[in-house]
């Protein structure tokens, strides 16, 4: 079946591109999500300083060389974007391999901490500072895999030089991923 | 213009449907009409259970104990089943898909001049999700336990705990059905958003925009901004749940009241999300019958705009019993009273709009009228329960369950009927039986009073809400309280009765109706210059309307037709 696309989609009345505009709205709806729930985690936190204790136990170490990697992965993404820009998919594309690698450490990364931390008994049932952290970082995990995973198709189709103008706005929301962890990573791991 | 249209017809048939055919191309179709139908019948289907639940339990509280015809007898589960799967069904899959989801599909492109949304296939997997939380909560219905029991507000630890709420998995799925339905119409509002943003015609500018695409974008963005902490407390709920987390437990550092705050930061804009629509549909309606141009049309976007924004400013007002700080009551006190002049201004303009008019009284003029009458009844209930000292004697008695069904019924279901009866010429091609739809409205209309005015007597005399039986409280089971009981019950019965004239009158219409040509009420807007029903991409490529002037230029003096279509050229 084709889909050529409607003359609806190609109408910019705004003067922005449709795609681009679409994502914003996206990423507004992805902030309420996070924003409650980081409000929620941010009033409880107040109302109960003994829940430092449990917020002692996390490792800073390995929260700041993720948000290393995050970061590093979101600045490929910004390679990409200007590789796409000059029309050249295959550099973009490349880019875009590296911004998935990012995403696989920070994974792989993630789950060995959480590993090592429910072997040691801190499930996300132990203790309501436990169910924050693992809703809030595993809320963000899940939008960091199905960022790589679409990240994939669009590096895919760049490479045939196909929707060059996608590649900005995976990136967007990368940035966006990224920006979410900047929040959590202090929220969760430094303030002790 | 109708051979042409035949022609077009032919031609985007031959290059849209290479795929699917017979009754796949409209299963997999995403032609934004055929959504909007996709999502009417589910809605209709839907509305059709709902209404089936308010009559068993409804027969349950009148005469208790009863074996309600059609169902058999209702034990106290089973009623704390139905009265959360009515609320929750006609809230979520029947308000929101029909109101918005339907007619938004439906009438935007339409009405800014475009051939479809600007993401078809998006706007398929919407619906697809959609139908898919439906099947999840028909299937709650029937698992072990029976369906989620613990009331549609779904509060915390009631609904948190299987032990208390005695229906575990029901609870769990209908979590994840709502949860479901909440990203089909994130979704969905993306497309409409940016669809109205960016694709209208040519010459058609911020202020040429019919207010019914304007108030189902608007109802779109309140709901995308208010629903976010929802979706987070949906997670924990669930994760409470399944996982055993103590988010909502005080026992173990969480908070029960956590919940009620995210639930009515969505719950009480939620409000809004389905009025506006209405709104929406009643104005464009009153100013096609009255022959009238709308009376203050930027007034009109500024209020609903205002209204969408103090919205997120109320929702404590659910929760004056919760053991809120009294300070705090009088803040949510003073912004409840305070949105109440908005919504009034709605009103208003409407009622401006008919001065001095040329109405003609047809069936979707008398819906309209009704939204406006039976709404205000709903609105000035609500200030008795907006002031925090006359909600603590109120709060949770039937005063409150008359009060927003008074808003609701206009909304949904006089709103959606208003909106059926004008548009079907356009969806369908054929006009509906007037006579038929007279005696539809006024079988519904009547009976519709006669269920909640003895409900808001009831309420006043303290009748708690979420009761299985009456006669266990014996100061509740005097022989008047059960008379006034079933005339409500009764009414209920009758109206959904004449629901059958409505069936009637669209298969009757449908079939042998009269032809409805491209323009049948003499109206304005884009959607009419096109054949009914549009083909598909609406309008032949190269024909995709032109704007000149707003929508309701209406009784123009240098003009002999008291009408003047956007579309045409000065």
């Amino acid at each position: 079946m084709s889909h050529a696309k409607p003359i609806a989609t190609l109408r910019s009345a705004t003067g922005i591109p449709t795609g681009r505009l679409a994502i914003w709205w996206v990423l507004a709806s992805e902030v309420v999500i996070f924003g409650g729930l980081i409000g929620s985690y941010l009033l409880h936190r107040l109302g109960h300083p003994e829940w430092a204790d449990a917020a002692a136990v996390t490792n800073t170490t390995i929260g700041a060389i993720n948000t290393f990697v995050l970061l590093t992965s979101s600045f490929t993404a910004v390679l990409a974007h200007q590789a796409a820009e000059k029309g050249d998919g295959k550099t973009a594309a490349k880019y875009l391999l590296f911004t998935i690698g990012g995403a696989l450490t920070f994974v792989c990364i993630k789950s060995y901490e959480w590993w090592s931390e429910i072997s040691h008994g801190y499930t996300i049932a132990s203790h309501t500072f436990w169910s924050f952290y693992y809703t809030m970082a595993g809320l963000h995990a899940l939008h960091v895999i199905a960022g790589a995973i679409i990240m994939g198709v669009v590096a895919l189709d760049a490479y045939r030089g196909r929707e060059l103008h996608r590649v900005e706005l995976i990136g967007i929301y990368w940035h966006f991923v990224d920006v979410v962890w900047i929040f959590l990573f202090p929220l969760l791991y430094i303030a002790k | 213009m109708a051979d042409t249209a035949v022609a077009i017809d032919h031609e985007s048939h031959a290059d849209a449907h290479h795929g699917p055919t017979g009754i796949l191309k409209y299963v997999w179709s995403t032609d934004h009409k055929i959504i909007a139908m996709q999502y009417l019948f589910t809605g209709m289907f839907m509305a059709v259970i709902g209404g089936f639940m308010a009559y068993v339990f409804r027969m349950q509280l009148a005469f208790p104990g009863i074996s309600v015809p059609g169902y058999g007898q209702v034990s106290p589960g089973e009623y704390n089943s139905l009265i959360t799967n009515h609320g929750s069904i006609m809230i979520f899959w029947v308000a929101m898909p029909v109101l918005i989801a339907a007619f938004g599909n439906f009438l935007i492109p339409l009405m800014i001049g475009a051939d479809d949304m600007v993401f078809p296939r998006i706007n398929r997997l919407s619906y697809q999700i959609f139908l898919l939380s439906a099947l999840i909560l028909l299937a709650s219905l029937f698992v072990a336990g029976g369906g989620f029991g613990g009331a549609w507000t779904s509060y915390p630890p009631l609904s948190a705990v299987g032990e208390y709420n005695q229906t575990n998995i029901g609870a769990t799925m209908w979590l994840i059905a709502v949860a479901l339905e909440f990203v089909a119409f994130l979704l969905g509002g993306i497309n409409f958003i940016v669809t109205l943003m960016n694709s209208r015609a040519p010459g058609m500018k911020a202020y040429d925009i019919p207010l019914t695409a304007w108030m189902i974008v608007l109802a779109s963005v309140l709901f995308m901004l208010s629903v976010g902490p929802l979706i987070a407390g949906a997670a924990m709920l669930l994760f409470d749940q399944t996982l055993g987390t103590g988010f909502f437990d005080p026992a173990r550092g969480g908070d029960p009241i956590l919940w009620q705050h995210l639930f009515w930061f969505f719950g009480h804009p939620e409000v809004y999300v389905v009025l506006l629509p209405a709104i929406g549909f009643t104005i464009d309606i009153t100013s096609t019958f009255a022959r009238k141009k709308v009376f203050g049309y930027k007034i009109m976007l500024y209020t609903a705009v205002a209204t969408a924004v103090l919205s997120f400013f109320v929702w404590a007002h659910h929760q004056f019993v919760a053991g809120i700080d009294p300070r705090m009551a009088n803040v949510f006190t003073i912004t409840t009273l305070l949105i109440s002049v908005p919504v009034g201004e709605l009103l208003f303009v409407m009622i401006a709009t008919l001065y001095g008019g040329a109405i003609r009284l047809a069936v979707p003029m008398l819906w309209a009228l009704s939204f406006i009458a039976e709404f205000l009844i709903g609105g000035v209930t609500g200030i008795f329960l907006g002031a925090s000292g006359a909600d603590i004697y109120f709060h949770d008695t039937y005063f409150v369950l008359a009060h927003f069904h008074y808003t609701f019924f206009p909304i949904a279901i006089i709103g959606t009927f208003a909106a059926f009866t004008y548009w079907f010429p356009k969806m369908f091609g054929k006009m509906l039986d007037e006579r038929l739809g007279k005696i539809h409205f006024w079988g519904t209309i009547i009976p519709f009073n006669f269920i909640f005015i003895p409900l808001f007597m009831l309420g006043g005399i303290g009748q708690h809400r979420r009761i299985y039986n009456f006669e266990h409280f014996p100061e509740l089971a005097e022989p008047w309280m059960y008379n006034l009981r079933a005339i409500a019950t009764i009414s209920l019965v009758i109206m959904l009765l004449f629901q059958l004239v409505f069936f009637l009158n669209v298969i009757k219409s449908w079939i042998g109706g009269e032809k409805a040509g491209n323009n049948p009420w003499k109206a304005n807007t884009l959607e009419w210059s096109t054949v009914s029903p549009p083909p598909h991409g609406n309008w032949a490529p190269a024909d995709l309307p032109k704007v000149y002037r707003g929508p309701y230029e209406y009784g123009h003096p240098d003009r002999e037709e008291d009408y003047w279509p956007q579309n045409e050229p000065d």
